[in-house]
């Protein structure tokens, strides 16, 4: 979620100064953004410091990144100014943007516009640097899908040309420096940048990288990194030229619609934008900036019935255009249906169709839900009515879970202690630890973890449950601990994902002996909860039988083997006492035993 | 001997009525014994007892120093020879070394010697020792007359308060001179000779803890999992089968319309798998899902973009258990329309750095209603109801953003300790873009709401710190001492809280 700043003292300005800090948090609260910080309220401000106020925006509103769009946004919510007509101004010869066919393999889309006669000011210019800030950082995707470039019209010269060429071929004066690089210099001046250098790679080991000429062959652009120095604008500047390159042709319309919208208030003719033609190689011409509204049906019946109101055709209209949506009644369709109901053919209750135009600078309206969100916000989340949801339905526990329950609660009632440990950890505690060998068909592998704690998801409780021990050794001894959670490993046979969970149940005993009989009367109690009897090979119930396990001590291991009433043998885990060098790689003082097992058997 | 003593505090009482002091009336005999003696009786009411403090003033070794030797200025007086020459300060302090550095300053100070040039000589013929003698009067008497006296002694050091605990005693209700044996616990032997009809037994001190029982416990957050999970029980909720961490990128997002350049579909939000890197399939209905991603439909316009099967192939562990909600909506919308509620709480994995707050996995609450009259209203009132079962009444909503749910809400609880509305979870109406591929007709609305379980565990718990609340480093003392947990009432820090605001 981008957080924006804004100038305390202008935007309640702005608001008439009808709010404090405390009333327009709950503004911003009704109309669904957060204000996070008044710093002001934070910090003692440095004199001639102004108070920012900090400000959450949910991160599918680009049309309140920056202050512009934010007052407009609020002063219509509050009905305080119309929603504005955004206009395309008519040009005879309008600048032009020619693609060549190369851009095609790196960056293939290019879109443009102008802003005429605009008034800048400190703070609009810096408004205008930190929405493209914002826009880059979210929706662009950090400039991988859309970047965008602003120049000083009135420093270069039309036609422009989009073009991919070879680094070496490309040399210009990057913006705030006085260096001219070709392509190579500028990947290795940047590398060391803070702020570029998380771009760089976007284009670093592409043969040609993107670039944006004048008529006279002067680099304007080098998208997505750099602008040139030559075009760059300043307070000074009245007219300004953007580009904005992509590889995503849908994204590259909003941005540039969203820049055009927030800034064409400061045009000489507000909200009108001078358009710009782009040409690809096959002669297809483009014109940008598209303005026209989207226009969705939707009915009455429908967003009442979302939201939970009973709302007139009327005040629907009304609550809607509070968030910039032009709604009204399609007269068409609905002189059929009133004709219907005149004639008691159609059922009484209300419905009416409503046509909405999206302004384009909602591009986060979808679908008719959007535009049912909107009129709950219009109307107020907190305001809607409670209704009761009065469908019966049952309620069951996963019978997975209800066995698991019952296992840990006869662990807990038999006194022992339930842990909870992590379901990730290293490859050497899941294997070398544990004197274990990676057989490569085990344990699911994680791609990218932040540290070596989260490598692998458990294939065995006993990591975690050793860790704990480890952990506690200010703990009095004997340590009786348990753990009934998932491991996780490989199953090529199971389609889809290849990886399956398996419920365990796992306990270590540790104290001055190992005393396996502890160990052992835990998992008898267990089964006996279970009724499953202790009996012997090839009879129903469950036996212990000896195994070679190297998490073990030889020869004070086994396998704990089930059979079921139909005399099928399934292993459902091991029962032994710890490798006396399993203890040094955990850092264990004291001997262990331990069983884990698998309780799925016995759903 | 505690008989005998005993016996002769009675004796003492019945011929004197009452003791005024044990100090003076029991001289030979320690405070401690008396007083074990007297809280038997006590318990037997013979008697009662009042604890007398007596404070007194003992020599420490440096003072007792100087009752032998005499003070440090007497010494350095006595150390002067009488007459013009004195003695040089070189000599003085070879010869008394500490003394000559302790005792120079008051000899000076009282006029008794001075400096002439490099020696010191007297000022007067002879001295009072009148530190010596205030010692003297303190190991005699224990204190002495003059507070000001005791004080610079003290802040001497040569001198230390002592307390001396006596007793004044008086006849309790039940006195009697004569002393039974009492029986501290009921025996078998007692039952079978039914000596225990006239016996009399050891009174029970109330005010002391009884013996730790040697039980197991279960952990906390699994107590609060137990609670939630009763609540959904409570109104009609079916619990999912979420154990399956690995679900396939299809699942966790695309299924949800989380269209495929979302932020928490970066490498430094998500777990990917590298062992199994892929799903080996995705099911039939995948292409639905790659054209409203790309197209729209179901009235909506879609994201727009190419869908790359590959990326939805990609295994992860899963950011929410709503991977396996859609699945089960998958499942419902194969059977003839019913209204349904389903719940997990499990855990889900985040790729973020750890901290006081975040782990790298965490348990999720998750509940969904599927149900042809659902709205928003009806949401949040199904959301006060929920909460009022925590305990938590007063609840707003904020609305949100959300891509796989509109409208969305932030639920918020008023906080009474931090006196401010807090964040305790999401909610919203699922999105057509998600049900209809899934095969929910038009007009069921799909509901869903999620909170974490270990923030309201922390709350009710009072842990600061998530690590010790989950994971290995987990104290097990803190496991096996905290208490039941109860949503709806008060626990931990909050009753601990609420008395001190009671008090104040």
């Amino acid at each position: 979620m981008p957080t924006i700043n804004i100038d305390k003292q202008d935007l309640f300005e702005y608001l008439d100064n009808q709010y404090n800090t405390a009333q327009f948090r709950e503004l911003c609260f009704e109309f669904g953004i957060e204000l996070e910080e008044d710093t002001s309220e934070k910090f003692v401000l440095a004199p001639g410091e102004r108070a920012q106020l900090k400000i959450d925006i949910p991160a599918n509103r680009y049309d309140l990144l920056c202050f512009e769009g934010l007052t407009r946004a609020l002063g219509i919510f509050l009905g305080r100014e119309p929603s504005p007509t955004y206009r395309v101004a008519h040009t005879e010869n309008p600048h032009r943007i020619m693609v060549s066919a190369d851009c095609a393999q790196i960056r293939p889309f290019v879109v443009g516009a102008v802003l005429r006669g605009v008034k800048l000011t400190k703070e609009r210019y810096q408004s205008l640097i930190d929405l493209q800030d914002k826009l880059h950082n979210n929706l662009c995707r950090r400039r991988t899908l859309v970047s965008i470039g602003t120049h000083d019209l009135d420093t270069v010269e039309g036609p422009f040309t989009y073009e991919a060429r070879r680094p070496e071929d490309i040399r210009f004066v990057p913006l705030n420096q006085k260096e001219e690089m070709d392509g190579h210099r500028v990947i290795e001046f940047y590398e060391t940048e803070m702020h570029i250098k998380k771009f760089l790679h976007i284009i670093r080991d592409s043969p040609v990288y993107p670039v944006v000429y004048d008529a006279q062959g002067r680099v304007m652009s080098l998208p997505p990194l750099i602008n040139s120095e030559h075009s760059k604008i300043t307070l000074d500047t009245k007219n300004i030229f953007i580009e904005i390159t992509a590889t995503d042709i849908t994204k590259v319309n909003m941005v540039l619609n969203i820049i055009l919208t927030m800034f064409s208030g400061y045009c000489s003719e507000p909200f009108t934008v001078e358009p710009v033609e782009v040409v690809y190689p096959d002669g297809e011409t483009l014109v940008y900036p598209n303005f026209e509204r989207r226009t969705m049906t939707t009915s009455t019946k429908y967003l009442n019935g979302i939201v939970g109101v009973q709302k007139s055709n009327d005040e629907i209209i009304a609550l809607l255009n509070k968030m910039s949506l032009d709604a009204s009644l399609d007269k068409k369709t609905n002189a059929v249906s009133g004709l219907l109901k005149k004639m008691s053919l159609s059922d009484k209750s209300e419905d009416s169709q409503i046509i909405v135009k999206v302004p384009v600078t909602r591009p986060d309206i979808l679908q008719e839900c959007d535009i049912a969100g909107c009129l709950g916000i219009a109307f107020g989340y907190n305001n809607i009515p409670r209704a009761q949801n009065n469908s019966a339905t049952v309620g069951k526990a996963l019978p997975l879970n209800k066995l698991t329950d019952l296992v840990r609660k006869e662990m807990a009632m038999a006194g022992w202690t339930e842990a909870l440990t992590l379901s990730l950890c290293s490859h050497d505690e899941s294997f070398k630890f544990l004197r274990r060998t990676d057989p490569g068909t085990e344990a699911v592998v994680l791609a990218n973890p932040m540290t070596i704690e989260f490598q692998v998801c458990r294939s065995t409780m006993l990591p975690g449950l050793l860790k704990t021990i480890r952990e506690n050794k200010k703990h009095a001894i004997p340590f009786k601990i348990f753990e009934v959670s998932d491991v996780v490993f490989k199953n090529p046979e199971l389609k889809g994902t290849g990886a399956q969970n398996e419920r365990r149940a796992c306990a270590l005993f540790s104290s001055r002996m190992a005393q396996f009989e502890v160990i052992q009367g835990l998992l008898d109690t267990i089964m006996q909860s279970l009724n499953v009897r202790h009996t012997r090979k090839g009879a129903a119930g469950y036996y212990l039988a000896e195994a070679e396990l190297p998490t073990y001590l030889s020869g004070r291991s086994a396998s704990v083997v089930y059979t079921d009433e139909d005399l099928n043998e399934v292993v459902l885990g091991s029962i032994g006492v710890m490798h006396p060098e399993v203890l040094v790689n955990f850092e264990l003082d004291y001997p262990v035993s331990a069983f884990e097992i698998n309780i799925e058997p016995f759903l | 001997m505690s008989e005998e003593l005993k016996l002769s505090i009675l004796n003492k009482l019945e011929s004197e009525n009452s003791i005024a002091d044990t100090k003076t009336a029991f001289v030979d005999v320690s405070p401690e014994t008396i007083l074990g003696a007297l809280k038997s009786l006590e318990s037997q009411e013979k008697v009662n007892y009042k604890t007398l403090t007596t404070e007194f003033w003992t020599i420490e070794a440096e003072g007792q120093d100087q009752i032998d030797n005499g003070s440090y200025e007497a010494r350095i007086f006595y150390a002067v020879p009488a007459g013009e020459e004195g003695i040089t300060i070189a000599e003085l302090n070879s010869k008394y070394g500490k003394v000559a550095n302790l005792g120079q300053g008051k000899a000076f100070q009282n006029k008794w010697v001075k400096k002439n040039g490099s020696s010191i000589v007297r000022l007067v013929d002879s001295i009072v020792d009148q530190i010596k003698a205030d010692l003297e009067v303190v190991q005699a008497t224990g204190t002495h007359p003059n507070t000001n006296v005791i004080r610079d002694l003290k802040r001497r050091s040569l001198i230390k308060q002592n307390k001396v605990l006596s007793y004044s005693v008086s006849k309790g209700a039940n006195f009697s001179t004569e002393l039974r044996k009492q029986a501290t616990d009921l025996t078998v032997e007692m039952l079978q000779s039914g000596a225990w009809k006239k016996a009399e037994f050891k009174k029970f001190n109330f005010d002391s803890l009884g013996v730790n029982p040697s039980g197991g416990h279960l952990h906390p957050l699994m107590k609060v999992r137990e609670e939630f999970r009763q609540i959904f029980f409570d109104t009609g909720f079916e619990e999912m089968p979420t154990n399956e961490f690995v679900v396939s990128s299809f699942w966790n997002f695309d299924a949800l319309f989380v269209p495929q350049q979302h932020a928490a579909r970066d490498l430094q939000d998500t777990f990917f798998l590298k062992e199994p890197a892929v799903a080996t399939e995705l099911p039939e209905f995948w292409e639905t899902v790659k054209d409203v991603h790309e197209k729209g439909g179901y009235g909506s316009i879609g994201y727009r973009y190419p869908w790359s099967q590959e990326e939805a192939k990609k295994l992860v562990l899963r950011t929410h258990t709503t991977a396996v909600s859609s699945q089960m909506l998958y499942k419902l919308a194969q059977e003839p329309y019913r209204p349904a509620k389903y719940f997990s709480i499990d855990r889900v994995y985040r790729n973020e750095a750890v901290d006081a707050t975040h782990l790298a996995e965490f348990h999720q609450v998750e509940g969904i209603i599927a149900d042809k009259n659902m709205s928003l209203g009806s949401l949040i009132a199904f959301m006060d109801r929920f909460f009022q079962k925590m305990g938590i009444t007063k609840l707003r909503f904020k609305p949100a953003y959300n891509p796989y749910t509109e409208p969305s809400l932030e639920i918020f609880s008023w906080h009474e300790g931090l006196n401010t509305w807090v964040e305790i979870g999401n909610s919203g109406m699922f999105r057509p873009e998600m049900l209809r591929p899934l095969g929910l007709e038009e007009g069921v609305q799909v509901a869903g709401f999620g909170l974490s379980l270990e923030r309201p565990t922390m709350i009710k718990y009072g842990v600061d710190n998530i690590r010790a609340l989950v994971g290995h480093k987990v104290d097990l003392g803190m496991v096996e001492t905290n208490p039941a947990c109860r949503l709806d009432k008060k626990m931990g820090k909050e009753v601990f809280q609420s008395a001190v605001e009671t008090a104040n």
